[in-house]
């Protein structure tokens, strides 16, 4: 059983789905909160849009604390990791999802902070609901690619 | 007693109550047979004697039904009364239906302006039924599946102008404001009462008690009849809210005035020195001004003259003192009107270039943060300072291109930001555009927007060369200081279970699914919402909208005004079209293009509206017609669709081809949003009568005061005459075109003048002359004026009245009739 790079993405990719799938079940709650009129949109925006201060105060690194930067850099941190270890197949699957993220991000409505959400439109039946739709996508997809690196994990540990 | 029928209600009354007068062939909506299985038994049986019993709602949700066939295991017509039967066996199509053929008919406009159709409903329902002109649907017959509404291709929505002035409004005071218990809709005059104590909410069909208190009828004195009071009576009521409709105590009417330094010659012809702002006793105003510092007045009583403060940190607001800026009217008047009189001569002399908007907005808020209320924004320049800078995005080239137009959306979003804050404060922005070079509407209009307040846009107002601007301005802000205001307010929607809205256009904030936040609701702003149908409404025959809105009043009184609106759902799609509502149609899809070309594109906007004629009438074409001829067939209540869909692809807002400034365009799509509909229509299709033969033929008699009323005509240079004159009502101006060879009788007793020649080309009011024809021209005028809120103007500008000709072809457009051709092409493809 060697320790190659190939098992080290793996693992690390397993831990870091697991806060995907994290992040996953908060984006649902967080829409299911706007629907069911819980909370009001400014604040569940602010919620899932990194605010300005904070931004600011980081003054480098606009490292966004919430909730849409961080999945879509950790699943682009994965996407090099298994391009580094070589692990085509891997990569392949992952290369869609990496694409729906960047014309998410592309297409976003006019900000001044780096956020999805605009709280004047999201209210919108239409909007709301692929974002609902979208949210239980993602789900799904983080849940069947836990289990695929923790196949291929054990694979490649016990292959090589 | 009446027997129950399957629905747990009292059974529908019999059909000898059908009214004879209504058109027999108008409604003829065929029924399921199985709601009808509990029926049968019950009514024919029932002499009409025993219906007056006590304790029967006369006005319960019922609906004759007027079957087209025999149901199903039931009796033939022979039980059903005689009118009954004989309307159940006509066959001709109602006069909505009737097939026009759109290419050969060239005459389809009705002599009058058009008026909303009715909804199909019997006669006492329809009687208490919410006028058309404050809530309005589009289509009067709502489908009963959601399959059925998109074969009949046609948008499903709702237009409201809830706040509009109304000469009649009910209001009650009352300790208890009867609710449904689960979905919280007011009572109304569609509910059922199932006996004396309880009601049926006829939104979510929950069976309520009805309180003790609500048993006593204070206008008729009498107790045990809970249906005669005047909250089952009215469809648009007014309840006076007791102290849980407040979130904090009523706020007092609070008015800023912020203006930049070169606002000043217009504010200042347009201020009256006597402000008769509505209120009371606890009024306050403010003033501020900025050029590229901010400029506060501090005007406790006691000072002599108003003192100003200048704050020049504009990256870091603060206010100079923390009260006296805002001040009570009553008491400081003499310094308000001090104030007003030295402002134009404070600033003659600057030579200031620079506004800081977005920083002296921000300022404003913090004034305004504890109490709420409104704020009025007079803006002449683009502003280029501070945070919300903005650049100049048009390119002069590119008005006229013939593809698509860029710079839609706003450049930045702090003033989206700014009016969320607002509105999360009860603060409403109302903004002034008194420019002649780009300001970048987009962006600032967002300020108004999102704050539920409104957009006033002047191009090229100047205070001396501009005499007709500045006159149209003074009236505007006349009106708009003395209207009447709501404050803190919101507004709920609620609809029938199995309905659902999911968008909403006009200038408010959405708060939750159905709360819209307005920190200020004028009787100037309209509001549309489109629906959908998310489950089928097979059991129900009527279904209900309420539009709550909860405001204080100016005098601080937390009131209530609830509107309901009754609508029968129908089975085909013949009767969908029966009841289509073109004008209602065309107003939405104007509120649905403006969104599609911020989101999308204007091409794709144009697009979508072209395929909305293209779709209904092919699904016209192919589901209700029964024989195929050719031509473009249209039924007769969607003749004047194309017509319309033409019109709004040439309107500003959506033209390509022509000329036009960037804001202007973005100015006419914040209209179609935010304006009612009959002034939205007059806009898309302004109304052109031919003015210099008026006579008092079927002349209107209101006030002592005879209007005459010409003849509606088609815009079409067809229609105009060299020997004639005409008036076009476009809503917010009017258009007098006088031929070359008008008779001189026209000239000389309407317009004063001796010839054509003579005729002055910015004239924009008529000569109060003492003959005849003035009297009778300006009375038309007049009447057509009352009919408006804002000032009208009249104006001779050729190039504008000829844009308005929309049956004609121009080099980019097409005339009514290739348009026509278009959309037969598309249908038979």
């Amino acid at each position: 059983m060697a320790f190659t790079f190939a098992a080290f993405c793996y693992m690390l990719a397993l831990l870091l789905t697991a806060a995907l799938i994290f992040f996953a079940i908060w984006h649902i709650i967080a829409f299911d909160e706007l629907k069911t009129d819980y909370k009001n949109p400014i604040d569940q925006c602010n919620t899932l849009n990194p605010t300005v201060e904070k931004v600011k105060k980081i003054k480098r690194i606009k490292i966004a604390i919430k909730l849409v930067l961080p999945e879509y850099l950790i699943h682009f941190f994965f996407c090099v990791m298994f391009f580094c270890a070589a692990e085509w197949l891997t990569l392949c699957l992952n290369l869609p999802l990496l694409a729906y993220h960047v014309w998410r991000y592309m297409s976003r409505p006019v900000m001044s902070c780096p956020g999805l959400y605009d709280p004047t439109t999201i209210m919108n039946a239409d909007i709301l609901a692929f974002c609902q739709k979208e949210g239980w996508c993602k789900l799904a997809f983080y849940l069947l690619s836990f289990f695929y690196y923790l196949y291929g994990m054990i694979y490649v540990l016990v292959s090589s | 007693r009446p027997a129950q029928s399957a629905l747990g209600g009292p059974l529908p009354l019999p059909p000898a109550r059908v009214p004879e007068r209504r058109t027999p062939a108008r409604c003829h909506a065929p029924r399921h047979p199985g709601r009808h299985a509990a029926l049968h038994s019950g009514p024919s049986a029932l002499p009409a004697g025993e219906l007056r019993q006590p304790g029967v709602n006369r006005l319960t949700q019922t609906l004759v039904p007027v079957p087209l066939s025999q149901p199903l295991g039931g009796p033939g017509p022979a039980q059903l009364s005689p009118s009954l039967a004989a309307m159940s066996l006509q066959s001709s199509t109602p006069e909505a239906l009737r097939v026009v053929n759109l290419l050969q008919e060239r005459n389809l406009l009705p002599p009058i302006p058009i008026p909303p159709p009715t909804p199909c409903l019997q006669q006492d329902l329809q009687k208490i039924n919410c006028n058309p002109e404050v809530f309005r649907s589009t289509l009067t017959s709502i489908p009963q599946t959601q399959s059925l509404l998109n074969k009949a291709k046609m948008p499903l929505g709702l237009l409201l102008h809830p706040f509009k002035d109304l000469s009649q409004l009910p209001v009650v005071t009352s300790s208890t404001i009867v609710r449904c218990r689960s979905c919280r809709t007011y009572i109304n005059p569609f509910v059922s009462f199932l006996d004396q104590r309880r009601w049926k909410c006829n939104l979510c069909y929950r069976v309520n008690d009805v309180p003790e208190e609500f048993m006593y009828n204070p206008v008729s004195r009498s107790y045990g009849e809970p249906h005669k009071r005047p909250e089952v009576q009215n469809a648009t009521i007014e309840f006076i809210a007791p102290s849980e409709y407040m979130l904090r105590p009523p706020q007092p009417a609070v008015y800023l005035f912020h203006s930049s330094t070169w606002s000043h010659n217009a504010v200042e012809t347009g201020l009256p020195e006597r402000l008769l702002l509505p209120g009371d006793s606890r009024t306050k105003i403010g003033f501020v001004t900025f050029d590229s510092t901010i400029h506060f007045y501090n005007l406790q009583e006691g000072l002599s003259q108003p003192q100003m403060l200048i704050v020049s940190d504009i990256d870091d607001i603060f206010l100079p003192t923390p009260d006296s800026l805002l001040v009570n009217l009553n008491e400081c008047k003499e310094l308000v009107q001090d104030l007003l009189k030295s402002l134009p001569t404070l600033f003659q002399k600057t030579m200031e270039t620079q506004s800081a908007l977005g920083s002296a907005l921000q300022a404003a808020y913090k004034l305004l943060l504890p109490t709420g209320g409104r704020m009025s924004v007079f803006q002449t320049q683009l502003p280029n300072l501070g945070v919300g800078a903005l650049q100049s995005r048009e390119d002069p080239n590119q008005r006229a291109s013939a593809k698509d137009v860029q710079h839609l959306s706003p450049a930045t979003d702090f003033y989206k930001k700014l009016a969320l804050d607002c509105s999360g404060q009860q603060v409403a922005v109302d903004l002034f555009l008194l420019s002649s070079q780009y300001c970048d509407l987009a962006s600032l209009g967002c300020i108004s927007r999102y704050s539920a307040g409104s957009v006033y846009y002047y191009p090229s107002y100047h205070h001396q060369h501009n005499p007709a601007q500045v006159e149209c301005f003074q009236r505007d802000l006349k009106r708009y200081l003395t209207r009447k205001i709501g404050f803190e307010a919101v507004m709920r929607i609620r609809c029938s279970k199995g309905m659902s809205i999911h968008t909403f256009h006009g200038n408010f904030f959405v708060r939750s699914t159905d709360l819209l936040s307005l920190p200020n609701v004028n009787p100037d702003a309209g509001f549309a919402v489109q629906m959908s149908i998310e489950e089928n409404l097979d059991d129900m025959q009527i279904v209900s909208f309420q539009a709550a809105l909860l405001y204080t009043s100016s005098k601080g009184e937390r009131r209530i005004r609830v509107h309901t609106l009754c609508l029968p759902v129908v089975n085909s799609l013949s009767d969908i079209f029966a009841g289509a509502d073109v004008q209602a149609i065309t107003g939405l899809l104007a509120c649905m293009a403006v969104d599609r070309s911020a989101t999308a594109s204007l091409s794709d906007a144009r697009d979508a509206m072209t395929n909305a004629a293209i779709d209904s009438l092919a699904s016209y074409r192919q589901s209700v017609l029964s024989i195929q001829q050719p031509g473009l067939l249209a039924p007769a209540c969607l003749r004047l669709f194309p017509l319309f869909i033409l019109a709004l692809l040439k309107q500003k807002a959506f033209r390509t081809g022509t000329s036009t400034r960037l804001d202007d365009r973005l100015f006419a799509m914040c209209q179609l949003k935010y304006q009612p509909l009959v002034y939205s229509m007059l806009m898309i299709h302004p109304a052109l009568y031919r003015v210099d033969d008026l006579s008092d033929e079927g002349a209107l008699n209101i006030n002592e005061r005879t209007v005459p009323q010409p003849r509606v005509l088609q815009l079409s240079v067809e229609k105009l005459s060299r020997e004639a004159a005409f008036l076009m009502d476009a809503g917010t101006v009017m258009y007098l075109w006088v031929g070359r060879s008008c008779q001189p009788a026209f000239l000389t007793q309407v317009l004063g003048v001796s010839s054509y020649a003579a005729v002055p080309d910015n004239l924009h009011l008529l000569p109060e002359l003492d003959t005849a024809e003035s009297q009778r021209t300006r009375a038309f005028i007049g009447w057509l004026r009352d009919q408006r809120t804002h000032h009208v103007d009249e104006s001779q500008l050729k190039p504008t009245f000829m844009q308005n000709m929309i049956e004609d072809r121009t080099e980019s457009a097409l005339s009514y009739y290739e348009f026509l051709l278009h959309l037969q092409q598309q249908i038979s493809k």
